[in-house]
C-alpha cells in the first residue's frame, strides 16, 4: 500500500494523518514538499500522526528527521503521533526517541504546542 | 516453491536465486520474496518483519551506492534455507564499500543525519551481517537470521537501556 497523506487544522496545529508506508521512492518526496510546503505557507506547528503506517525505512525515518530540522530550523515545532510498534522500536534503536516528542494522545499532543507557543 | 516441509529441508539447503535489475520495483520484488521464503521456513511474523526489512535495505544500498542506478548493472539475490537459518546473499556489481567508513549514526552528531541508517538497521536485523568485495565483480553481503534466535528488533545490535524522552512500551 502507497503512501496517502491528508491534513487537517486543530486550532494552531496542522495534522498530517499518514498511512500505508513511507519508503523511499515518489511517496517520500510528497511527503518533504507538504512538509516545506506548510512551513512556507507559515503553518509551524506540525503534527505527524503515523497511527496507519505500516512501515517505515531508513529513507522514511531520514524524511522525518530532515522535517524535524526543517520546522525546527524556521522557528517551528514537528512532532509525532500515535507510533505503531514497529515505528517506535525503529526510533528506539536508532536513538531518534531522544529527538522527537511523541504523544500517543491528540488532544495531549495539541495542547503541547499551545504551551509552547504560550511559554 | 512448492513441496516445502521441514522434512526436505532438514536434507538439504534449498537455494531460491535470481537476477534483478537495478530499480527500485526489484527492492519491492526482493522484499516480497523474502516475505514468502520466510513464512514458508517457519519464522514468525516479528521475524519476517526484519529480515524483510534488513533485505529491503541492503537491496535499496546494493542499488543506489552499488550499482548507482546503472541499469546495466543486475542484484544477484540468493535465499539458502537451512533446518536452523535463513541466508541471504545479496551481491551487486559495484566498487565497493568499506564499513568501518560508515559513519555510525547513533552518534549524537550524526543523529539529526537524513541518511546513513540503512545498514545499521540491516545489521539489527539479523543475527549476521558480513560485507565481502569481490575484486572486480562487485560486493556481496550475506543476512544471517537464525531459527529461534533470540535478538529483538530493539535492542540496536547490542544490549541498550531505554533512552530518550519518551516512555518505553
Amino acid at each position: 500500500m502507497s503512501m496517502k497523506a491528508k491534513t487537517r487544522r486543530v486550532d494552531s496545529v496542522t495534522v498530517v494523518d499518514i498511512s500505508g508506508r513511507i519508503t523511499l521512492g515518489e511517496d517520500l518526496t510528497e511527503l518533504r514538499q507538504l512538509i516545506r510546503n506548510l512551513l512556507a505557507q507559515d503553518q509551524k506547528h506540525i503534527l505527524l500522526n503515523l497511527a496507519d503506517v505500516t512501515y517505515i525505512d531508513s529513507s522514511g525515518i531520514g524524511e522525518l528527521v530532515s522535517g524535524f530540522t526543517a520546522a525546527s530550523n524556521q522557528g517551528g515545532q514537528l512532532k509525532l503521533l500515535s507510533l505503531t510498534k514497529k515505528v517506535h522500536d525503529l526510533l528506539q534503536i536508532t536513538k531518534l526517541l531522544t529527538v522527537f516528542e511523541v504523544y500517543d494522545d491528540e488532544a495531549q499532543a495539541i495542547a503541547s504546542f499551545q504551551k509552547a507557543a504560550g511559554a | 516453491m512448492g513441496g516445502w516441509s521441514p522434512a526436505a529441508m532438514a536434507s538439504e539447503p534449498k537455494v531460491i536465486e535470481l537476477m534483478l535489475a537495478s530499480t527500485l520495483k526489484s527492492v519491492t520484488r526482493a522484499e516480497a520474496l523474502a516475505h514468502e521464503v520466510c513464512r514458508r521456513a517457519g519464522f514468525d511474523e516479528d521475524e519476517q518483519h526484519r529480515i524483510e526489512m534488513a533485505v529491503h535495505e541492503t537491496m535499496i544500498n546494493a542499488i543506489r551506492h552499488g550499482n548507482k542506478e546503472d541499469a546495466s548493472k543486475r542484484v544477484q539475490l540468493a535465499f539458502k534455507i537451512f533446518p536452523d537459518r535463513l541466508e541471504i546473499r545479496i551481491r551487486d556489481q559495484g566498487p565497493g564499500f568499506d564499513p568501518g567508513h560508515v559513519a555510525d549514526p547513533l552518534e549524537t552528531k550524526n543523529l539529526l543525519k537524513a541518511s546513513g541508517r540503512g545498514i545499521f538497521l540491516a545489521r539489527t536485523f539479523v543475527d549476521e551481517f558480513r560485507i565481502r568485495k569481490i575484486e572486480g565483480l562487485g560486493t556481496e553481503v550475506t543476512l544471517v537470521k537464525r531459527k529461534n534466535s533470540n535478538k529483538k528488533s530493539d535492542e540496536g545490535g547490542k544490549h541498550r537501556e531505554y533512552e530518550g524522552k519518551n516512555p518505553p512500551r
